[in-house]
């Protein structure tokens, strides 16, 4: 498989990555020739093998329902590019 | 005194504990040390002097007192992945600008906890993307390697008139450093060239895909990415979550051995942290390997390996027989489908985990005309061209109509890798000896990888295996390449079974001898 232009701009919107008309061409390049090299795969005979989920065998951890953390809203906003009174603040969403 | 960062950790710690030095003395050593090197090998992005001496001065009034710790006084370098508490903590991306973390990594934090010292952060490859330390937005680091000519100088015959010496002529060889920088690998670029050039007694590192042994294998140092789920991760910036491991690069065999003891743990702060105790690494170093069974896989001969590396393995397989290890000839069948599911697996992880860098809760932010202009320039600004790579492979695998065809297969390859380890282990291999890289340390913008995502990602093959597998994989120095370059082997162990990986390396160590740049910066 390998991808166009068009589709190189639409990877890059969901991506959320402003491109432009020469970064998508480069891209386009680019991506192909990795997705060239992923090809290889198809030739694994994959029949009756289950994907892998964890890489070691555990049960997932449990912990008690509490509350162990918290009332730090001025910690986590304080790395923040624009706040106010502990609240994050980004451009009008809704019109 | 430049004597004190040419001390291993287990020789300083030693001497601080025999009150023969101090830690303020060891840590002023360094400090110096890396103020005449880092302007030439860029291996920090940040020092923290101050913070260091208030950390040497403590660690110096607990020593007093006999209360050390495990590694009480010892200078360290962080990468900058690790969050440490209102310092430097970017991942080496513009996207991070200004991030200092209200709170500490568990690994660090075990690390202080046991006296260590931090003289500041290293560079990286951006988020850990990288074989070369090239894409950091701090520029690359150099290599404290550099490529040497053996030249053979004629000694000329010369008579020195009446009772003068007569020298009889002949040769003698000499080694000319040649003036091409060197890449130190990556993404652990920075940790491990700060090892290799002594501006710092050990760092800590990560390991994805190879990053901690590739850099290792590069410099002369000795790297190990131990088994996933034995360091924590919380506090580690995010790349693939499923494959990322910490560990640590040093001098010696017996340093990783400490360095690890003291970094791994049992987390509850991370889920994926193996409730298992941590065993005493140390011990296992000088142990006979008299009766091991070490596997020698065929996969790990690829086409056009530079035969220093092939003679390297031969060197390494004799070492180990000569010890006493019984060697067997294995076959890791899938072994050349691990790189090509990981250039999968790891940027559908990574393109998840970097959604998070959007300009609202820390970091660079470009602004927009409305939130989604604002993301997109934000992020167009504050990713590199590797990291954009890989968001958007990741994107692309998980997008409708693609998930089954890329990333269901690649996890079942997955599968099928992990079961080749399993069924070798279970024949009653002990150990596997493979060499690390495929190549010596190359130039800075080597052209070739520049052009080609996917030959830079061809450095990667003999240890990116390790990772989809989740076994523990150490990289040990073995020899020079004829170019006077440090060449390195891997072993790869049984899940938590470290302490055989240090105990054979050991050996390996013991037969190859240790290796140090000639300084020249």
């Amino acid at each position: 498989m390998s991808v166009d232009l068009q589709t190189v701009k639409r990877v890059a919107h969901l991506a959320r990555i402003a491109v432009s008309e020469e970064d998508a061409e480069r891209m386009t390049g680019e991506l192909n020739a990795i997705l060239g090299f992923v090809e290889q795969l198809n030739e694994v005979d994959v029949s009756g093998v289950e994907p892998m989920t964890s890489v070691t065998p555990m049960e997932m951890k449990k912990r008690q329902d509490a509350v162990t953390d918290g009332n730090k809203a001025a910690d986590i906003v304080a790395n923040a590019p624009a706040t106010e009174e502990n609240f994050f603040l980004v451009p009008k969403v809704v019109e | 005194m430049s004597e004190l960062t040419h001390l291993t950790i287990s020789e300083a710690r030693a001497k601080l504990r025999g009150k023969e030095i101090t830690a303020a003395e060891i840590t002023e050593a360094y400090l110096a040390a890396i103020e005449r090197a880092n302007p030439v090998l860029n291996a920090y992005v940040a020092v923290t002097a101050e913070k260091a001496r208030d950390m040497a001065n403590a660690s110096d009034a607990r020593l007093a007192t006999g209360e050390g710790g495990a590694l009480e006084g010892i200078p360290l370098g962080i990468k900058d992945l690790f969050a440490t508490q209102g310092i430097h903590t970017q991942a080496c991306s513009h996207v991070l600008d200004g991030f200092k973390p209200h709170y500490e990594s568990t690994v660090t934090t075990n690390l202080w906890a046991d006296g260590a010292v931090m003289l500041g952060k290293l560079n990286m490859d951006e988020f850990a993307m990288g074989s070369s330390n090239e894409t950091s937005y701090y520029g690359p680091v150099i290599n404290p390697w550099r490529r040497s000519r053996l030249d053979t100088v004629v000694m000329p015959t010369t008579h020195q008139g009446d009772g003068g010496f007569v020298s009889a002529g002949g040769t003698k060889t000499a080694r000319t450093l040649d003036n091409a920088q060197l890449v130190p690998g990556g993404s652990s670029g920075g940790s491990a060239s700060s090892v290799a050039a002594f501006l710092c007694a050990g760092a800590t590192a990560t390991d994805t895909g190879g990053s901690i042994r590739q850099p290792a294998a590069l410099t002369g140092t000795v790297g190990i990415k131990p088994t996933y789920g034995r360091c924590s991760r919380w506090g580690i910036v995010a790349f693939a979550s499923s494959l990322d491991q910490a560990g640590p690069i040093a001098r010696d065999v017996r340093d990783a051995a400490i360095l690890l003891k003291s970094m791994a743990s049992v987390d509850p702060k991370d889920t994926t942290s193996v409730d298992r105790p941590v065993p005493d690494y140390e011990a296992a170093i000088g142990k006979p390997i008299k009766g091991m069974k070490v596997g020698i896989p065929k996969e790990y001969r690829v086409d056009g390996m530079p035969e220093d590396i092939e003679a390297l393995w031969q060197k390494g397989i004799a070492w180990l027989k000569d010890a006493g290890a019984e060697i067997v000839d294995i076959s890791l069948p899938h072994t050349k489908y691990a790189l090509p599911a990981y250039y999968i697996v790891a940027p559908a992880e990574a393109s998840s985990n970097l959604a998070r860098y959007d300009g609202v809760r820390y970091g660079l932010r470009v602004p927009g005309k409305d939130i989604v202009e604002m993301y997109e320039k934000t992020r167009a600004a504050g990713f590199g061209r590797e990291v954009k790579r890989r968001i958007m492979i990741g994107t692309y695998v998980l997008s409708a109509g693609y998930y089954d065809a890329y990333y269901l297969q690649a996890q079942k390859v997955r599968t099928l890798i992990k079961r080749d380890f399993e069924n070798v282990f279970a024949a009653g291999v002990d150990v596997i000896l493979t060499p690390a890289t495929p190549s010596a340390a190359f130039g800075i913008a080597d052209e070739d990888m520049a052009s080609d995502p996917v030959k830079m990602y061809l450095n990667d093959i003999f240890t990116v295996t390790v990772n989809m597998a989740g076994l523990p994989g150490i990289s040990v120095p073995a020899g020079l390449d004829g170019k006077g370059l440090p060449l390195g082997l891997q072993l790869i162990g049984r899940p938590f079974d470290e302490e055989t990986l240090f105990q054979t390396a050991h050996v390996i160590e013991q037969a190859a001898g240790r290796f140090q740049p000639e300084k020249w910066w």
